[in-house]
C-alpha cells in the first residue's frame, strides 16, 4: 500500500463485505425457502431463518418432483446433467487434444484448411444456429439421446487452440530425443505430450464441466421426454403456470441442487478454474 | 510459428483430426449453410410450399416494427448489463486489490456466481422479486414502489438486468483483479510522492493502464448479453410483458418454435451471425495491436 491509513483498509473491507452480502443474498433466501413448508413459504413475509423441512423437501423432489408442477423426479435430472457435463468436458478435451497434436506435429496437405475450418467455429455460439442444428440432429434421429444432447456442443475450437498454444511451448528437443530413441508419434503423445498437458487438461475440464452442466437452450429443444430433462431445464417446468400455486420450497430445493455441483467444482478447484478461464480467453 | 521437428506419416494425422472435423462439418458447417439457404426461402406453415425469395426475408425483418423493437431491447439490455457489470466489478476489484488481509477469502466468496446457470440465476431473482411473496418486493412495496415485473415493462427489464449482472460480476471481477495486480506499484508510489491522492491516481494511472482489460471485458460482456442470457429471459419473463424483454436471440427462438416462421427465424440467425463475427473481428484486431496507452 502506498499510504498507511487504517480507515482506508476498513472502508475496503466494508465495501467488499457489502458486495459479498448482495451476491450471497439470493442464495441464502433460496436455501431458507428450501427448508420451509409450503405454508411457511407463502406467508408474507417469509421466515428468514432455516426451517425443519430440509431432508423432506430435498428427498421429495429427488424421488418424485413437485406435486403441482412437473412431476419428473429431480434425481434422474441430476444424473442427466452429470452425464451431459462429463460427456461434453471429456469429449471436447479428447477430440481437441488429438487434432491439436495433428496440427502441430505433422505436415500434411489440407493442414491449413483444417485449421481454418476449426478456427471459424470459434465465432459462432450454438445460440445463433440453433434451428438448423436442431434439424440436423432430428434428421440423424438423435432427439432424446445423450449423443444429440452433447455432440453439437462438442464442436468448438477453444480447446483445440488452447492445446495448440501449449504444444508450441514444448521444447523441440523432446520430440527429437523421442525420434532418436525410436519412439513413434503415438508413443511420444502418450509418454511425453499427455503428461506435460496434465494441468491444462484439468483447467479445461473445470471450465467445460461448468459449461456443460449449465446448458439451457439446447437441452430445451433436444429433449422431449421427462426422463431426458436436465436439472437446469427441469426447474422452470416446476413453476406452475396460471392459477395454480407454485411450490416455491420445492423449486428452491431443486435450484440449490442444480447450482451446487458446478459451484463446488469452481470453489474447490479455484486455482485450476482461474487458470482455465484466463487461458480459454486468450 | 511452426515446429522444427515433425513426425512423418501418410495417414495418422488424418485419423487424429478426423473426429473433430467430422463433428465440425456435421454439426457446424451443415447447419450454418442451411441457415444461410433457409434465410432466403419462404415457407408456409406446413412446409408444403417453398419458394426462393432472395433477400425478402431480410427486407421484411427490417420493415417489421417488432423486430426493430427487439433490436432496441437488446441494445438497452446489453448496454445496461455491460456498464453496470463492469462498474460494480471494477469497484469491488479495486477494493480487493488494496486489502491485504483476507484477500483470498473475498476472492473465493465473489467468484462462485460464475458457476450458476443463467436460468437458475433467473429463478433465484424471480423468487426474490416475485410481486406477491418476494422478500425484496415486500421491501419495495413498503417503500412505496408498486413493484410488479409481470405487468410493468421497466420492472421486467430491471429484473433481467439484475440477474444477468449478478451472474457476470465474478467473471469481470477476476479479470479486473488480475489487471490491477499487474500494474507496477512503483508507478503509484511515484505519483503519491508527487502528491496525487487516491482518486487522482486511479483516474490518471490505474484506469488508463487497465484499458486493455476493460476493452476485452466490454466485448465479452456484449457477447454475453446478446447470446448467453437466453436462459435468464426464458426462465423469468419469457420476453414479456408486451415484448419488453424480447432480445434478438429470444425472438429467434420464439419465431422458430411458436410462430413457426422458419424463413424469418433463419434470416434472424444470419443477422446474429454477422453481429458475432463483427464483434470477434473487432476483438482480434484490437488484441493484436495490444492497445496503445
Amino acid at each position: 500500500m502506498v499510504e498507511h491509513r487504517p480507515w482506508r483498509a476498513l472502508s475496503g473491507h466494508l465495501v467488499l463485505l457489502l458486495g459479498i452480502a448482495v451476491v450471497v443474498l439470493p442464495i441464502y433466501v433460496a436455501f431458507v425457502a428450501s427448508t420451509l413448508t409450503f405454508d411457511q413459504v407463502t406467508t408474507v413475509p417469509m421466515p428468514m431463518t432455516p426451517g425443519t423441512q430440509l431432508v423432506k423437501n430435498y428427498g421429495d423432489v429427488i424421488a418424485h418432483g413437485s406435486t403441482l408442477g412437473s412431476r419428473a423426479p429431480v434425481g434422474r435430472m441430476l444424473w442427466n446433467s452429470f452425464v451431459m457435463a462429463m460427456l461434453i468436458a471429456v469429449g471436447k478435451i479428447a477430440i481437441s487434444i488429438l487434432s491439436a497434436f495433428a496440427i502441430v506435429y505433422f505436415r500434411f496437405p489440407l493442414r491449413r484448411t483444417c485449421f481454418w475450418l476449426i478456427f471459424v467455429t470459434l465465432m459462432l455460439p450454438v445460440e445463433v444456429r440453433i434451428f438448423p442444428t436442431y434439424k440436423v440432429v432430428a434428421d440423424l434421429g438423435l432427439i432424446d439421446t445423450y449423443a444429440g444432447l452433447t455432440l453439437p456442443l462438442i464442436a468448438s475450437a477453444t480447446a483445440t487452440f488452447l492445446f495448440r498454444q501449449f504444444f508450441m511451448t514444448i521444447p523441440d528437443e523432446l520430440a527429437e530425443a523421442a525420434r532418436i530413441d525410436g519412439a513413434g508419434p503415438m508413443r511420444f503423445f502418450w509418454d511425453v505430450v499427455l503428461p506435460l498437458s496434465r494441468t491444462s487438461i484439468a483447467a479445461l475440464f473445470v471450465i467445460m464441466f461448468v459449461y456443460g452442466w449449465n446448458q439451457y437452450l439446447w437441452p430445451l429443444l433436444v429433449t422431449t421426454r421427462e426422463d431426458m430433462y436436465t436439472v437446469v431445464i427441469g426447474i422452470k417446468r416446476m413453476i406452475a403456470g396460471g392459477d395454480q400455486a407454485t411450490e416455491w420450497q420445492l423449486v428452491m430445493a431443486t435450484a440449490m441442487m442444480a447450482l451446487l455441483p458446478p459451484v463446488a467444482v469452481v470453489v474447490l478447484m479455484q486455482r485450476l478454474f482461474v487458470r482455465g478461464l484466463v487461458e480459454t480467453e486468450k | 510459428m511452426e515446429k522444427r521437428v515433425v513426425f512423418r506419416s501418410s495417414w495418422l494425422p488424418y485419423a487424429l483430426i478426423a473426429p473433430q472435423m467430422a463433428i465440425t462439418l456435421v454439426f457446424f458447417f451443415w447447419p450454418a449453410s442451411q441457415a444461410l439457404w433457409q434465410s432466403m426461402l419462404l415457407q408456409d406453415a406446413f412446409a408444403a410450399k417453398t419458394q426462393f425469395v432472395w433477400f425478402d426475408n431480410f427486407k421484411d425483418l427490417f420493415a417489421d416494427p417488432r423486430y426493430l423493437a427487439s433490436f432496441r431491447v437488446t441494445a438497452v439490455f446489453s448496454t445496461l448489463v455491460t456498464v453496470l457489470g463492469l462498474t460494480l466489478s471494477l469497484l469491488l476489484a479495486a477494493f480487493a486489490d488494496r486489502v491485504v488481509r483476507f484477500g483470498a477469502v473475498y476472492k473465493t466468496l465473489l467468484i462462485w456466481p460464475y458457476a450458476v446457470a443463467t436460468a437458475v440465476a433467473a429463478i433465484l431473482f424471480v423468487f426474490l422479486l416475485n410481486p406477491t411473496i418476494g422478500v425484496v418486493s415486500l421491501l419495495l412495496h413498503a417503500m412505496g414502489v408498486d413493484w410488479n415485473y409481470l405487468i410493468n415493462p421497466t420492472h421486467a427489464m430491471i429484473l433481467v438486468v439484475i440477474a444477468a449482472v449478478w451472474k457476470q460480476i465474478s467473471y469481470n471481477f477476476l479479470f479486473f483483479l488480475a489487471g490491477l495486480q499487474a500494474i507496477p506499484k512503483s508507478l503509484l508510489e511515484a505519483a503519491a510522492i508527487d502528491g496525487a491522492g487516491p482518486a487522482r491516481r486511479f483516474w490518471t494511472i490505474v484506469f488508463p493502464l487497465l484499458s486493455p482489460t476493460t476493452f476485452f471485458l466490454v466485448v465479452v460482456n456484449i457477447v454475453y448479453a446478446f447470446f448467453d442470457t437466453f436462459g435468464i429471459i426464458d426462465a423469468s419473463t419469457s420476453g414479456g410483458p408486451v415484448q419488453a424483454t424480447t432480445t434478438l436471440v429470444f425472438k429467434v427462438y420464439q419465431d422458430g418454435t411458436q410462430a413457426m416462421d422458419l424463413g424469418s427465424s433463419a434470416a434472424q440467425s444470419v443477422i446474429l451471425m454477422a453481429i458475432v463475427v463483427t464483434l470477434t473481428v473487432v476483438q482480434f484486431r484490437f488484441i493484436e495491436r495490444k492497445v496503445q496507452y
